[in-house]
């Protein structure tokens, strides 16, 4: 099949299938110089599709606060970079597989698993946790159930083959997702600082050598395809999906951390979304170079390949790595030793250009600065929706509740307040045995091995509360992920984030991002966390109905003495039960709210980042003295769920008195709040440092007791409530 | 005595094994490449878990094609200890030196946890564990049941070669078998994963004895 001259693009408007507008055809045409073929329009369609140049994002992303003193690489490399102490630093990333999920689940979420974690190991670290981040439907529907169980099956299948382990994630169910679900994978990697490493092509002469999988036709345009919506019931046209192999990928983690330490190494890049176009355009665009590669030495898996495909392709567990010229052959053997296919493609020149040869030719010469950095950046028109007034304008009442006992069981049997062990049961979570707290705790923790430090690691977002309003959502997904981590006994330090919304090109939509970016800054600020990597996945739409805007915060904190390590779950009877924090009216976007009105309106809590940072530093400082035995967060459903869930573990129960209007105290989800148990003996030193906590029971044997102002509110034994919550996911799969 | 660690390709938790075995309870022991290795000169192999070969074809059974492989064979013939742990126990399985093959677990899926296994004493592995104690350890597999005939179980039970016994009938494996050694007494395979509860803050201690045990029994040798 002949290829469209480059005539041909223009005159039948080619471009457009590629995902570029006719302004961005112009625009290419006048930074080329001249009418790009085919291959070209190729390079610049993924180049710019929002995937890789977030052209609609950039001035959102940029309100972001970056900067910190322990940041030492923030966003525009593969991973962002935080200083730990003792010359080593944490790495991590988050990133979205969106689209290939609500395509082939297992696939998606296994190659959403596999990009991720090169990400990290590009920079040179060595992946030492996944966590990961779902939203899906509320499992009434079958292709829902499907979804779930394999996006599991897929990242489990890939994290537990590379030997990572699973640590920690998060659920949420709502029909806004259903049949387009969120998938969103972090990693998280260690380094020493002198082993960073960066994806610069710099050095003229310098060699660019391929290495990975062979390059097939799977994946082609998948960039370009990831940035639209997805047709769900009419796919007739979908493009062959890149399938992952955690083995290969194994092996190629191995190799290149063998080669940080070699001097010869330049520069390493993963060759994620749009493959080899991105990898060599960014790394050359970075360091200020060119790169000239000659396509006939790419490694290929399929006959007869055009330049087009091979530049578009997604294949995946590809690196592309420039080293010192001369210095090949011992690099090479490097990725011999573990049988990977490791060869010079090209090398680096002055010239500012990605030169592509083959078959003798040149096929394309484009300005790596026009694909890489030049791209065409949106202030996309944004529009506050009719909504938010008429929420904003709601007064917060309480609803309806009669039966308290059988209303919190129904809560614990909500898929997402329900136990997640059908999940993480899956996921080898013990791996390379440095797991201190594996999931079902507040955050997962593991030790920095050969240290007394510990990582601890969550991922939040509560989407019903950015839809009710952004900026406040925003905070709230700040707070609650720091709030995790803090009751882990770790200090946050940094975070990324994966901003999951629906078609930019709806001005509400572009509102809520907005909006929302604005809260999570504020917050970032006020808890002292910088976003330091991240990821955009917009488009997020079935049938035109855009899902709830959900900007997924993954945050990782540092633990300075692993003897601080703090579970949710309640240790012994006869401890005291604390709440921080006195529970308002505030049932907007809450759990109880979606269950008996099947929909959510009106304010969503409202969060003082003043009291929620005082209250977060005291709670830490308890903790640190070893004043605290168990602590975790209020959140969906509200304290008599927290209550509950801190004595799960260890099957105790409680008797705790509450105050104040029965519904809202019980089920309220009022924002800065905690559950703490505290030794008998440790009360009044904890009680000096938590100033705003209320005692308000005992931990007990085997009955769980909540009682209010005026008698027993809700009393059975924790067995009853705890199986409700532990079977509930299973059950609903059935 | 010194025991060699080996990885094949897609080997994960070596680091595991030689924590453990080194760090933690002080033996000495290397982490050996599958490549032109030499395990001759060592007084002990270790195959820790980890997918071999991504665990591709069936889990263990690629590995069986490397040259290592036959030195593994010739070295089990010399009497010194070879221990299979999780994917190490498929690896030993596939190389015909401990009977048996494993079937997915009974859930199709791959599952992690803690399980709790009574511990027969009278081996080289386990002396240092109390009589009948049962011990919780670790466990992350999706090919966790041991499968075997009526026969050779019931001979394996006779001659005193089942090592670890599941307490219920996890994994639906046979006569609830969860580590076996071979009739020779130095082979030995066991399913849960006992390097990985070497420390409280971990994963428990309760895999600490089975170091121990080995340790000290197979240096007096």
């Amino acid at each position: 099949m002949l290829e469209p001259t480059a005539q041909q693009v223009k005159d039948e408007k080619l471009y457009l299938q590629l995902g570029m507008t006719e302004e961005e055809y112009d625009l290419a045409v006048q930074m080329h110089g001249r009418l790009p073929n085919y291959t070209e329009i190729g390079l610049f369609s993924a180049m710019w599709s929002e995937h890789c140049s977030y052209k609609s994002s950039t001035p959102v992303l940029r309100r972001f606060p970056t900067k910190g003193e322990r940041v030492l690489q923030g966003p525009g490399e593969g991973a962002g970079i935080v200083d730990i102490g003792d010359n080593q630093a944490a790495v991590f990333k988050m990133e979205s597989h969106n689209s290939p999920s609500a395509i082939e689940p297992f696939i998606g979420a296994a190659t959403g698993a596999g990009g991720v974690l090169r990400d990290v190991f590009s920079m040179g670290a060595r992946p030492v946790a996944l966590v990961n981040s779902l939203r899906l439907g509320d499992l009434t529907e079958p292709r829902d159930r499907f979804l779930l169980k394999e996006a599991v099956a897929g990242m489990a299948s890939y994290g537990n083959i590379i030997g990572v382990p699973t640590i920690a994630g998060e659920v949420q169910f709502d029909q806004c997702y259903s049949k387009r679900p969120l998938v969103n994978a972090m990693a998280v990697g260690l380094l020493n600082h002198e082993d960073m490493q960066k994806g610069l092509a710099s050095g003229v002469g310098n060699t660019v050598l391929y290495a990975g999988a062979k390059t097939g036709r799977d994946g082609i345009n998948g960039a370009t395809m990831s940035s639209a919506e997805v047709a769900v019931e009419e796919n007739n046209e979908l493009p062959v999906m890149q399938a992952g192999d955690p083995y290969l990928e194994k092996l190629l983690m191995e190799a290149c951390l063998e080669l940080v330490h070699h001097d010869a190494l330049i520069g390493i890049q993963d060759m994620g979304a749009a493959g080899l176009t991105s990898s060599s355009a960014e790394m050359a665009a970075k360091a200020g170079f060119g790169v000239e590669m000659n396509l006939d030495l790419i490694p290929q898996r399929e006959e007869g390949m055009t330049p087009y495909e091979m530049m578009l392709s997604e294949s995946q567990e590809r690196m592309l790595i420039v080293v010192q010229k001369g210095s090949e052959d011992e690099i090479i053997a490097i990725f011999d030793k573990y049988g990977i296919e490791a060869c010079a493609v090209g090398h680096v020149t002055d010239d500012k250009l990605l030169r592509l040869l083959h078959k003798g030719e040149v096929v394309a010469e484009v300005s790596v600065d026009a694909l890489a950095e030049d791209n065409p950046v949106y202030n996309k028109p944004s529009q506050e929706p009719a909504y938010f007034a008429e929420f904003q304008a709601m007064e917060n009442k309480a609803p309806q509740v009669t039966d308290y006992k059988e209303t919190l069981v129904a809560l614990l049997k909500r898929p997402t307040i329900a136990s997640k062990e059908w999940i993480y049961n899956q996921f080898d979570t013990q791996a390379r045995a440095n797991t201190v707290v594996a999931p079902g705790s507040s955050a997962g923790v593991i030790r920095v091995a050969g240290t007394n430090k510990g990582l601890a690691m969550t991922s939040d977002c509560n989407s019903r509360y950015v839809y009710l309003d952004p900026e406040t959502g925003g905070k709230i997904a700040v707070a609650e992920a720091a709030r995790n981590l803090i009751c882990s006994g770790a200090e946050p330090i940094a975070v990324t984030d994966c901003l999951n919304f629906g078609s930019p090109d709806k001005p509400e939509v572009f509102w809520q991002l907005e909006k929302s970016a604005d809260g999570i800054s504020e917050a970032c600020v006020a808890l002292n966390a910088p976003i330091i990597s991240g990821n955009v996945s917009l488009s997020n739409e079935v049938n035109g109905k855009p899902i709830y805007p959900t900007p997924t915060l993954g945050m990782v904190g540092l633990i300075q003495d692993l003897n601080h390590v703090v579970t949710s779950d309640a240790k012994q009877a006869g401890d005291v039960v604390y709440v921080v924090g006195e529970a308002q009216t505030e049932f907007g976007g809450s759990e109880l709210q979606q269950m008996l009105e099947g929909k959510i309106a009106g304010k969503a809590p409202a969060l003082d980042l003043a009291v929620e940072a005082k209250r977060q530093q005291d709670v830490l400082a308890a903790i640190r003295k070893g004043l605290v035995q168990s602590a975790s967060d209020v959140s969906e459903g509200g304290l008599a769920v927290a209550l509950c869930e801190a004595v799960f573990g260890n099957e105790l129960g409680l008797d705790v008195t509450l105050t104040g209007e029965a519904v809202t105290a019980l089920f309220s989800e009022t924002q800065s709040r905690f559950v703490l148990t505290v030794a008998e003996e440790n009360v009044q030193a904890f009680e000096a440092i938590v100033t705003d906590a209320k005692k308000v029971g005992v931990v007990t044997k085997s009955t769980i007791t909540i009682n209010g102002e005026n008698g027993v509110l809700i009393q059975g034994t924790t067995s009853e409530f705890r199986d409700a919550w532990k079977g509930a996911i299973a059950c609903l799969l059935k | 005595m010194k025991f060699a660690i080996l990885t094949f390709p897609g080997t994960s938790c070596e680091v595991d094994m030689h924590h453990a075995l080194s760090t933690v309870v002080g033996g000495e022991s290397e982490i050996v490449w599958h490549k032109d290795a030499d395990i001759s000169n060592y007084d002990g192999i270790i195959i820790p878990t980890g997918a071999t070969f991504g665990d591709y074809l069936r889990p263990g059974a690629l590995a069986k094609s490397t040259t290592l492989a036959n030195q593994v064979v010739a070295f089990a013939k010399t009497g010194k200890p070879v221990i299979g742990v999780g994917s190490g126990f498929h690896v030993l399985v596939e190389l015909g030196l401990l009977p048996g093959a494993f079937l997915m677990n009974p859930s199709l899926k791959f599952e992690t946890g803690k399980v709790n296994v009574k511990v027969n004493t009278n081996t080289k592995f386990t002396s240092h564990y109390d009589e009948n104690v049962v011990i919780a350890l670790p466990y992350a597999h999706q090919f966790g049941s041991y499968y075997i005939d009526e026969k050779t179980a019931q001979q394996l039970q006779d001659n005193n070669q089942v090592v670890f016994t599941y307490t219920d009938e996890s994994f639906n494996s046979i006569a609830n078998i969860a580590g076996v050694v071979n009739e020779a007494g130095n082979v030995l395979g066991v399913m849960p994963l006992p390097e990985r509860a070497v420390e409280e803050i971990i994963g428990g201690i309760d895999g600490l004895p089975f170091f121990e045990s080995t340790l000290k029994n197979w240096s007096e040798q």
